[in-house]
């Protein structure tokens, strides 16, 4: 159904105007389309942090902006929006201003190839998941770049710390992923989903697929800078770390391309473990449509798994960081990869 | 032979450390959702009270001090400035002069204006405990914010009030 839908907006578009520009203007309305639901997806996940936060630490949350609260990240945005934005005398105006969209841009650039359900996807590149993987080591260049430029010695630790940490657990993520990759054959997203009708990738790879899924999530949680591993934005010692010096809009930028950047690893690893919008056991498999949701309710089920961790564990230094990261994980991914190599070899994985 | 033992050991130790650490991850990961799924009933952080006509702050509260008048606009407080002298930063100021009493004949002390500086109050309560009379309490009041300072200088006496009859003796 939203196939043809799309297809008729594409074929009523090419109609109406030359190759060149009906292109163009395609490229607009999805451009516009994946803003929006940046925007509201970025909200949303602010919310929800917020309301789960509270919930582990009994407290309520907020619930008075609207019912239960669910207009408060709106007000919060819009008080944002209308706030000074302020900068440093000595800051270097251009990477200062810069950045923020850099962070954004790739947290952008990445949500385009997700496959959200059967041919809902802006970008089915056929290299898909190493262009993932290179996308999301952009953003640490806007980090340090804020934190360079912001000319405060707390930004800039914090900004060498998330330098340090995600080119760290780059290597976890990337490796994790490639031993899925050794399953399905093939980097492009679509085909990915299309291995996963026999079985969920996590269930044809069974123990080495559930520790990459384990290893994944733990860099995942890295990368993203979140609490266990949240050296970057140490509020105890460096203020607020790389965005200290931000404000309003731009700080707001940061603020959300953390929360999307926590949606995107929760997608990959739906896409890639749990089946992206496959229904478990095929149950609504007549409905493509149907697909947003169970991809969404996957992605979402993991951001609750990574807020879970947030308010759970407490936090790691940067030594102890790194030992987990090249003492632990990376031997643990390396044998698993050659594990899961000999099980695919040997055709010992789970069909259905 | 003891290197050897020592060596084994440590890589007893490499895998032992990583099944502890995940079993003491998921120890914590357990009890923070054992939490999580009781947040309805172990809250311990309150609703803000909408209900502000009927609510009944608890026994102790502090909130601000007031002097309660009757229907018949008269209070208790006699202007012996007991609670002046008692309060620690000068946060109560009497006016008072001497009037004469309609009843006796005669002059007598009474409170011009009682006038109480919410801005500078601790909430230390001694002024209420001073007071040998009862006239000032504490209010139940919780929202103690104004836009301009000069609100928070407060007249605790109505106007054209009177002292109650009956306190002084």
């Amino acid at each position: 159904m939203l196939l043809s839908i799309t297809k008729n907006i594409h074929e009523w578009l090419f109609s109406l105007m030359p190759e060149n520009v009906a292109s163009i203007v395609e490229m607009t309305i999805i451009a516009i389309i994946y803003l929006t639901g940046f925007a509201v997806a970025g909200l949303f996940l602010v919310l929800m942090e917020r309301r789960i936060a509270a919930w582990f630490q009994l407290r309520r949350g907020p619930n008075r902006v609207g019912f239960h609260g669910i207009l408060q990240t709106i007000a919060d945005a819009l008080k944002l929006v209308s706030k000074e934005l302020t900068g440093t005398i000595k800051a270097d105006k251009f990477l200062y201003n810069l950045a923020p969209y850099f962070v954004i841009i790739t947290a952008l650039l990445a949500l385009s190839v997700l496959p959200f359900t059967q041919d809902f996807q802006a970008f089915d590149i056929n290299i898909g998941i190493l262009f993932l993987i290179a996308i999301s080591s952009i953003g640490v260049i806007g980090i340090l770049l804020a934190g360079w430029s912001s000319n405060n010695k707390f930004s800039l630790i914090g900004a060498m710390r998330s330098g340090v940490q995600t080119i760290s657990y780059e290597l976890s993520v990337s490796l994790s992923l490639l031993t899925i990759v050794l399953m399905t054959g093939t980097l492009q997203l679509s085909e990915i989903v299309e291995v996963q009708k026999n079985g969920w990738l996590i269930v044809q790879g069974h123990i080495p697929a559930v520790i990459a899924f384990m290893i994944y999530m733990i860099a995942g949680t890295a990368e993203t800078n979140r609490t266990p591993f949240d050296l970057v934005e140490a509020e105890s010692e460096l203020g607020a770390g790389f965005h200290t010096e931000y404000s309003g809009m731009k700080f707001a930028y940061f603020f959300l391309a953390e929360f999307i950047n926590m949606f995107i690893i929760a997608s990959i690893a739906t896409t890639v473990f749990f089946g992206a919008w496959l229904s478990p056991f095929g149950i609504t498999e007549s409905i493509p449509l149907l697909g947003i949701f169970w991809f969404l309710a996957k992605t979402f089920v993991i951001v609750f798994l990574m807020m879970w961790f947030r308010w759970s564990f407490p936090r790691l230094r940067i030594d102890q960081i790194l030992t987990l990261e090249w003492k632990y994980l990376l031997p643990i991914n390396l044998v698993n990869l050659v594990v899961m190599a000999v099980i695919v070899w040997l055709g010992l994985t789970i069909q259905f | 032979m003891a290197w050897l033992n020592n060596s084994i050991l440590e890589d007893m130790g490499y895998f032992s450390d990583i099944y502890q650490g995940i079993k003491s991850l998921l120890t914590g990961m357990s009890i923070t959702g054992k939490y999580f799924l009781n947040f309805r009933k172990g809250s311990i952080t309150q609703q803000y009270p909408e209900n502000r006509e009927t609510l009944k702050m608890f026994e102790r509260f502090r909130g601000e001090v007031i002097m309660p008048h009757d229907e018949n606009n008269e209070h208790r407080c006699t202007g012996c400035q007991a609670c002046e002298i008692a309060c620690p930063n000068g946060s109560i100021e009497i006016i008072w002069d001497r009037q004469l009493d309609e009843e006796s004949g005669k002059k007598k002390k009474m409170i011009d204006k009682h006038i109480y500086h919410l801005g500078m109050c601790t909430m230390c309560g001694l002024c209420i405990e001073a007071c040998p009379t009862d006239a000032i309490k504490w209010g139940q009041n919780f929202e103690n914010s104004v836009y301009d300072r000069k609100y928070l200088d407060r007249v605790l006496n109505k106007p054209g009030s009177k002292l109650m009859k009956g306190v002084e003796e």
